[in-house]
């Protein structure tokens, strides 16, 4: 069997317009789902994981996993960085480490991607009773 | 159908004030001036609303009166020792101000989102000052604007328009029209690059800051625009000079511009990834401005060297100030998280991060902020107000939260609210509660009340006033029963 391509990456945390919108038409809608529960990734990265777009990935980190929607990054090359819009499923993955200051690591944490076909993106009610019980 | 003028906007720090809404019975049809946030709130915050209390029984919540709501959540913060309150960057300062006295009664550590947000700033100032402006003078006057680990075109969509580059100012002007001439020309370029690509077949290979700029900064008139980030945005796209710094190097580059500031000869051909050629020309469209201002986002707060990212900025713009004038502004997220900072900073001394437990304010972050508490795993009930801590908490501080008893006081059904055990919703301040909130540079705007909540539903302020009132009532009652 092959093995899964898998990449190290540097993962950065932050705002969309898309998540924006989302988070301001209520979180519990589709439009919220489908711009946070993704993964931006540099075309060339997408190519070593030998994955199309819209491919489900896996995102690990230290701190856990996470299955996102493979989005090919919109404008301009920023190989090796992966970006997650701020939301319930980049917070899986963020470095709690505050490092006395009260602010978690949001950006810049190192983690790594691989291919998810037989995963699928958990919605955020599937997911809060995934991490939380409830 | 009526207008409503000068309308505040409640959703990002930037609080434009001059939306139009058009009321049709009692409901907000059309908006006018807005960003896409802007009307995305005004026109769908009646949908995925809270209607009714709701408490957690038999592991699910289920609709309840108020009053029972309100008996539960009195006794749980009542009888908590260590109770954590959070949120309160996106509701009014006088709602604030009451959660304030809440959390002195009940001994209780009170912190506002600024803590995940620009808590490191917060920080950074407190070490070195800040040298700052309001936005009407950045509008008017400054004819240099470097936007730094923030993406203004994301996260404060009328920034550019309002305040900075495409703002037509009384000293300067916009910059729109050069901006169409450039992506027009830009959008050609693209064009033929891929036509290349599609006959020669040759992979596009990742480009470098181009060294002769086709809008050198120096010859450029008007004003200048740049942008720090460590991916190319929307907002580094009509940048003059966009500068793609390493992940977690933008102390280092900060010090390089320092030393160049200064005229000093840096010995290495890159720094964080970016050629010092280029630095040196970003160098002299700083010294040469007249009037220059960095805005920073957390791309510096968020990555390596947290609030020592903030220092060095500000040293920076303290060495510019040697040689023109500089000004430095946090660009704050949520519309209030600035009078949520200003309404702690006069009732306790402290910006946020408070903690009441012994009876008096303390403020030590790393200690008393919200995630380092839940991380300790100390709280034991938390009321969370106006915000949604398990959308923006790592996970392991969430999971804490999610533990013990959890009220929460917001219209919205967000993640938080969906795994509390008490929620009240409330009316949504700036559209059905009026009240007072602070823009990014401290400048206070009134919200305005436009339509009206339904029945039933309340403001924040007053669901913490009387939440306060049945704490104490009840601690009264539990204080002569133990007499």
């Amino acid at each position: 069997m092959e093995k899964k391509a898998k990449i190290f990456v540097t993962l950065v945390t932050g705002r969309t317009i898309g998540q924006g919108v989302g988070k301001e038409s209520g979180k519990s809608t589709a439009t919220y789902m489908e711009n946070v529960a993704i993964c931006r990734i540099d075309a060339e990265d997408l190519e070593k994981l030998r994955v199309r777009e819209n491919t489900n990935v896996l995102v690990s980190t230290k701190q856990g996993s996470v299955v996102l929607k493979a989005v090919k990054s919109p404008r301009g090359s920023h190989l090796g960085i992966a970006f997650v819009p701020y939301g319930p499923w980049a917070n899986v993955v963020v470095e709690t480490e505050t490092d006395s200051t009260g602010m978690p690591t949001f950006k810049g944490t190192p983690a790594t991607i691989e291919p998810a076909y037989d995963k699928s993106v958990s919605s955020l009610k599937e997911l809060l009773k995934q991490e939380f019980g409830k | 159908m009526t207008t409503v003028k000068a309308v505040t906007c409640p959703v990002c720090g930037c609080l434009c004030d001059d939306i139009e809404l058009t009321i049709r019975d009692g409901k907000i049809t059309k908006v006018k001036n807005g960003c896409a946030m802007c009307e995305s709130k005004f026109l769908s915050y009646n949908e995925h609303r809270l209607m009714k209390p709701l408490v957690r029984k038999d592991g699910e919540l289920v609709e309840s009166s108020f009053e029972e709501a309100l008996g539960k959540a009195a006794e749980i913060l009542a009888n908590a020792s260590y109770p954590l309150l959070y949120g309160w960057s996106s509701t009014s300062c006088e709602a604030i101000r009451t959660g304030l006295e809440l959390a002195e009664e009940i001994g209780g550590v009170i912190d506002n989102t600024s803590t995940v947000c620009h808590g490191p700033s917060i920080l950074g100032v407190q070490d070195v000052g800040i040298p700052s402006c309001t936005l009407g003078q950045v509008r008017h006057r400054a004819d240099l604007i470097v936007y730094w680990g923030s993406n203004p075109w994301s996260a404060h969509p009328r920034h550019i328009e309002r305040y900075t580059s495409f703002s037509e100012g009384r000293f300067e002007k916009s910059e729109w029209r050069g901006y169409l001439s450039k992506t027009k020309a830009l959008n050609v370029r693209k064009k033929i690059e891929s036509a290349f690509r599609k006959i020669f077949k040759e992979k596009d290979s990742a480009p470098a800051p181009p060294l002769k700029s086709p809008y050198p900064a120096l010859s450029k008139k008007g004003r200048k625009l740049v942008v720090v980030d460590v991916r190319r945005t929307r907002s580094a796209d009509i940048a003059d000079y966009f500068v793609q710094v390493e992940p977690n190097k933008d102390y280092e580059l900060m010090q390089a511009f320092r030393a160049l500031v200064r005229d000093q000869e840096l010995d290495v051909d890159k720094v964080a990834g970016v050629p010092v050629d280029y630095l040196e020309e970003i160098a002299d469209a700083m010294i040469n401005c007249s009037f220059g201002i960095f805005f920073f986002g957390l791309g510096l707060t968020m990555s390596s060297g947290k609030h020592r990212n903030i220092d060095i900025a500000i040293s920076l713009t303290r060495d510019l100030n040697q040689r023109t004038k500089f000004a430095i502004m946090p660009m704050r997220g949520h519309f209030n998280v600035s009078g949520a900072n200003t309404v702690f900073t006069w009732q306790t001394g402290y910006p946020y991060a408070v903690d009441f437990s012994l009876g008096y304010p303390r403020y030590n972050p790393g200690e008393t902020s919200a995630v380092d508490v839940l991380l300790r795993r100390e709280t034991d009930a938390a009321l969370v107000v106006a915000s949604d801590p398990v959308s923006n908490f790592p996970k392991k501080a969430a999971e804490h939260l999610v533990k013990n008893p959890l009220i929460v006081v917001d219209p919205h059904l967000n993640a938080t609210s969906q795994v509390a055990d008490i929620v009240f919703p409330t009316a949504f301040v700036g559209i059905e509660a009026e009240g007072t909130a602070y823009r990014m540079d401290h400048v206070p705007l009134p919200l305005k009340k436009i339509v009206s909540p339904p029945n039933g539903i309340m403001s924040d302020e007053e669901i913490l006033a009387q939440l306060l009132q049945k704490i104490r009532a009840l601690k009264t009652k539990n204080q002569k029963e133990a007499t």
